[in-house]
């Protein structure tokens, strides 16, 4: 059953997510944006994603505290040098499942 | 508004669509294949927090954007609100300004239909593919929209399939739960351009991992991110690290 409330919330997700793909589509051939601004957002997905990946690499539980003997650790430094090397999605999203996968056997 | 130009129009008007169809559709093969797997996985995670294929495939089709779907998916069965998801979705999305800002050179002269039909597949793929195909000068904005859309399919497809394949995959199958981890691995080795944002990139992890520690809740992905690209903006105007960059947008 579709709820009212995730409704609500994919939509939400739908129109911030198409908004940033448009509004340069239709304004930029006539006004350009500010150039701190471009550079301020050329550094936001490096930031992002960071910020995103880091803490689920070494902190754990509720309330969070640090761990850095994770699983999740250890199978991200073969997975992060595969993607320097390859510079392959497909092949980093396999691979990390795959030693993840390992990890979960023999750790 | 002046986007109604039609002697931007009618060059492409005068080629039939079939040639365009095909060009984009073997064009977005690569990117295709690329989805599955994660697309798999999303379906896999997103049936496993509670999700029905209908719900699943509603949300592919309304958001259309891999990390934030991941991350939608999370906050939700983390019990999230609808305004943290809907700005962490935001943030996680901006990026989707810069790639339509560089676009937006190779698509004059069309009208705000199409580009309002283009803008919907503005992916981190697509773009790339996109890009660098328009470098080339054979490639079209039809053609673009083509391989934004083929990409968009294979996308749901792949999400549907894996909420209904989720059911008989058991927990931890696979490493299927490292999927996301692993995209984001590589995302962020995509964006490491240079000294800088190898720095930036270190900025935000540390923020990110006080914060995390400090205050409940998602909003230490936000409080990071923005602190150290504000970071990177000031680094960069003090001259600390010069572009090494080949080319930017």
């Amino acid at each position: 059953m579709l709820s009212a409330e995730y409704l609500a919330v994919i939509v939400g997700m739908g129109i911030v997510t198409y908004v940033p793909r448009w509004l340069p589509l239709v304004l930029l051939t006539r006004r350009r944006l500010p150039l701190w601004l471009v550079e301020w957002l050329d550094f936001i997905p490096a930031s992002i994603l960071s910020a995103l990946v880091v803490p689920y690499l070494i902190t754990t539980g509720d309330p969070r505290h640090l761990d850095i003997l994770r699983p999740e650790l250890f199978v991200a430094v073969p997975t992060f040098a595969f993607a320097l090397v390859t510079k392959s999605l497909a092949g980093t999203v396999v691979v990390g499942m795959f030693l993840f996968w390992l990890a979960g056997i023999y750790l | 508004m002046q986007e109604e130009k039609v002697n931007g129009l009618s060059p492409d008007r005068r080629e039939r669509w079939g040639p365009v169809i095909k060009d984009g559709v073997i064009a977005a093969w690569p990117i295709c294949l690329g989805y599955a797997p994660i697309g798999l996985a999303f379906g896999v995670i997103a049936q496993k927090a509670g999700l029905s294929p209908l719900e699943i495939g509603l949300m592919s089709l309304l958001v259309f954007a891999g990390s934030a779907q991941f991350i939608g998916v999370s906050m939700i069965s983390a019990g999230a609100g609808f305004m943290p998801i809907v700005i962490t979705t935001f943030m996680v999305n901006l990026r989707h300004l810069l790639m339509s800002s560089s676009l937006a050179v190779y698509l004059r002269g069309i009208n705000s239909g199409w580009l309002s039909l283009f803008a919907y597949g503005v992916t981190d793929e697509s773009f790339a593919m996109n890009l660098t195909r328009f470098r080339d000068a054979e490639w079209d904005w039809r053609r673009a929209l083509v391989l934004n859309h083929t990409a968009n399919g294979a996308w749901i497809a792949s999400t549907i399939a894996g909420g209904y394949g989720g059911q008989f995959i058991p927990a931890g199958a696979f490493g299927i739960d490292y999927a996301l981890i692993a995209m984001f691995l590589c995302l962020l080795v995509f964006q490491l351009r240079g000294m800088i944002y190898v720095i930036i990139a270190a900025i935000a992890g540390v923020l990110a991992v006080v914060s995390a520690l400090v205050i409940p809740g998602d909003s230490y992905i936000v409080i990071a991110s923005t602190a150290a690209a504000t970071a990177g903006l000031f680094f960069r105007r003090a001259g600390f690290f010069k572009k090494q960059e080949r080319e930017s947008c």
